[in-house]
């Protein structure tokens, strides 16, 4: 099934190949280079071989006339009972950037029910044009209406570049519209740029549970959409004496057309949303059972964070999953995480391992976390956090 | 209850190793299992069948080597499986996969449920639900926590779906498809009896000339719109762990305290 083609004439048995495929499908058999199923035609191999004996099958490429009617950035602008989500005005900052590298202007989609308001502050973000969409059938979000109208905008005004952010949300909403509009959609990024040769956008993203990552473009296909992670762009200041054109646009759904209904929305007592918290404190094994967690949530409360988990925490039940920090759970990004008791299993180093800075409080000097943290202490958790709680309160006080 | 469970057969990255001296994965040895977050689909569809009545079917996409994730299914419970394999189905990326997996899915006839995992733990895209469900042109219900209700005669489902700010309880109508977090359920281990029919059961191979529509250029690498350019080790974290040694718990807190204050992030 492999896709790689190997010259075996060509060939010399070097093993260069074998070294640098990241997926182990690569191997040497009687000197000649071999490939398996494990290949997924990334073409990392490709070009360390000195004799180009690897090669991958030629793929169309597409009219270029038709792509360069695809102009601007766009971003969609997440919000959630009236309020936009930050992680889109990281993006309208990153978009900014992109747009102004290709000398084109930058868009933001707001779709939602009385949100004026967020059209005038995502110009003040950096758009030089928003389409406002402003129906009591998009109050709510659901895949539908909202997609059905981004299709619809993306086919009018062909944008080149459709940003948004890779929340619950937008990950829901970026499938749907790039499957409708047969493009390419990269998950998760954590870097975008420009190549200045061919204008392309570089989205580059961890795969494998953040143990590799990946460069992937889309040359042949437009919009190049992007889901981008949260906190990986910096929050841009806004200016609200920036000008820029508000244009209201119709939804494309009447309520009746729509399938699904918004019926409620639970939001449970000391429930965080990791994803935006710019400090986390997570407990793992360490804490013991359910009661565990109470230094844990002492020391967040101080310090105005968020109560993170590891994943044995959440399957021995002593957590709800909604705080799982992880490959299974979710991936955060925070100014400071601190691991208390949690002893760093790959999985777990994946979902924050690209936190600014990283505490790790273990009773065992040999346990990972040590290996990725910035500072530690060695010693009981049940005697360090309460002493960092007390701290944290005499000095933030002051 | 026509209820369709789509699969992917992954590394277990648990068991992935660095080599140290090369910062790259090693992959040789690794076992392959069904991506976690596709066992709790699994189980959700074996447990809507116990309820509804009806039957589960499993589709999975990929080398031939992933027949052994369609028979862990099916040791599991599930009545039917399919493999989804050819050399041109390689090379594909989400939308091409769920393009495929779509098709196959319209082959197989009548469907009141289609159940996903969130996302895979090697791809981490979570975009192959979305896309199948466009594909089909029904409702998606992602990241569903909880099935509350399911009403076979009026065919109108209610799930709580988790996201960043808590769960959110939507209600849409069949078909659907569903992608599942880790806490819907416990996924049961497969029987002795299942794994005997596992054993004995014929999965039936589809390549593209059995599926429905076959416009070859959609297609794996060639129905792929992205293109990986690139493939690296993650930038590691520089530098070493500042471990802070003091002559009691209360002083080594009141270092790090005034660390943590320096470095402006708290």
């Amino acid at each position: 099934m492999a896709l790689l083609e190997i010259n075996k004439d060509e060939c010399t048995g070097c093993g260069a190949c074998v070294d640098v495929c990241p997926f182990g499908a690569l191997s040497l058999v009687d000197n000649i280079a071999e490939v398996d199923d494990k290949c997924t035609a990334c073409g990392a191999c490709l070009d360390v071989c000195p004799v180009n004996a690897l090669s991958l099958p030629e793929r169309p490429t597409a009219a270029a006339e038709g792509l360069a009617a695809y102009q601007g950035v766009w971003v969609w602008v997440e919000q959630f009972r009236g309020e936009a989500a930050s992680i889109s005005w990281e993006m309208l900052g990153q978009g900014r950037r992109l747009a102004d590298q290709r000398k084109t202007i930058l868009t933001a989609c707001v779709l939602g029910y009385n949100v004026e308001h967020i059209a005038k502050q995502a110009v003040a973000y950096g758009a030089d044009r928003v389409f406002w969409v402003d129906d009591p059938s998009l109050a709510v979000y659901r895949t539908q209406p909202y997609a059905n109208t981004l299709v619809t905008l993306v086919q009018q005004y062909k944008p080149e570049i459709f940003l948004l952010g890779a929340s619950s949300r937008g990950r829901d909403l970026a499938g749907s519209v790039a499957t409708e509009l047969y493009t390419g959609l990269t998950a998760d990024c954590t870097g975008l740029d420009i190549d200045p040769e061919t204008n392309l956008l570089r989205q580059t993203r961890p795969a494998f549970g953040g143990n590799i990552m990946a460069t992937i473009i889309c040359p042949n296909y437009r919009p190049q959409m992007a889901t981008v992670r949260h906190r990986v762009f910096e929050m841009p200041v806004a200016d609200h004496t920036r000008q820029g054109q508000i244009i209201s646009i119709k939804p494309v759904m009447s309520e009746d057309e729509i399938a699904t209904r918004v019926v409620d929305f639970l939001v449970e007592q000391g429930e965080v949303n990791l994803a935006d918290a710019k400090i986390i404190v997570s407990g793992g094994r360490g804490v013991g059972g359910p009661e565990g967690f109470k230094p844990i949530r002492e020391l967040a409360e101080v310090l105005g964070g968020a109560v993170g988990a590891s994943r044995a925490t959440v399957d021995a039940g002593w957590i709800p999953y909604a705080h799982q920090v992880g490959q299974t759970g979710r991936t955060v990004r925070p100014d400071l995480y601190i691991a208390c008791g949690i002893s760093g299993a790959v999985q777990h180093l994946a979902g924050m391992g690209t936190s600014k800075v990283i505490v790790a409080i273990n009773k065992d000097p040999e346990a990972p976390i040590f290996s990725v943290a910035d500072y530690g202490i060695v010693g009981d958790l049940f005697q360090v956090v309460p002493a960092l709680t007390e701290q944290f309160k005499k000095k933030l006080r002051k | 209850m026509n209820i369709i469970v789509c699969i992917k057969q992954v590394p277990d990255t648990t068991e992935v190793k660095i080599n140290p001296e090369t910062g790259t994965l090693i992959r040789e040895g690794v076992p392959s299992i069904i991506n976690p977050f596709d066992t709790y689909a699994i189980e959700e569809g074996l447990r809507l069948k116990e309820q509804f009545g009806g039957k589960v079917t499993v589709i999975s996409m990929g080398p031939p080597q992933a027949m052994e994730a369609l028979k862990e299914a099916v040791a599991m419970g599930a009545d039917e499986a399919i493999l989804l394999s050819d050399k041109a189905f390689a090379g594909s990326d989400t939308w091409a996969t769920a393009y495929t997996l779509s098709q196959a899915i319209k082959k197989c006839g009548g469907f009141d449920i289609i159940l996903c995992g969130k996302q895979a733990i090697d791809g981490d895209t979570g975009q192959v639900g979305p896309g199948i469900a466009r594909q089909l042109g029904i409702s998606q219900l992602t990241y569903v926590f909880k099935i509350r209700k399911l009403d076979s005669e009026s065919r109108a489902i209610v799930v709580e779906r988790l996201l960043e700010e808590g769960r959110e309880v939507v209600e849409t109508t069949l078909p659907a498809v569903l992608t599942v977090v880790k806490d819907i359920n416990q996924p049961r281990y497969p029987t002795f009896l299942g794994i005997r029919r596992a054993t004995k059961m014929q999965i039936p191979v589809w390549g593209a000339a059995d599926l429905p529509e076959t416009d070859s250029n959609k297609f794996g690498l060639k129905g792929s719109p992205t293109q990986v350019v690139r493939v690296f080790n993650p930038p590691k974290r520089e530098g070493k762990v500042d471990l802070i040694q003091a002559n009691s718990v209360d002083e080594a807190a009141a270092i790090l305290a005034d660390k943590l204050l320096a470095e402006k992030v708290i």
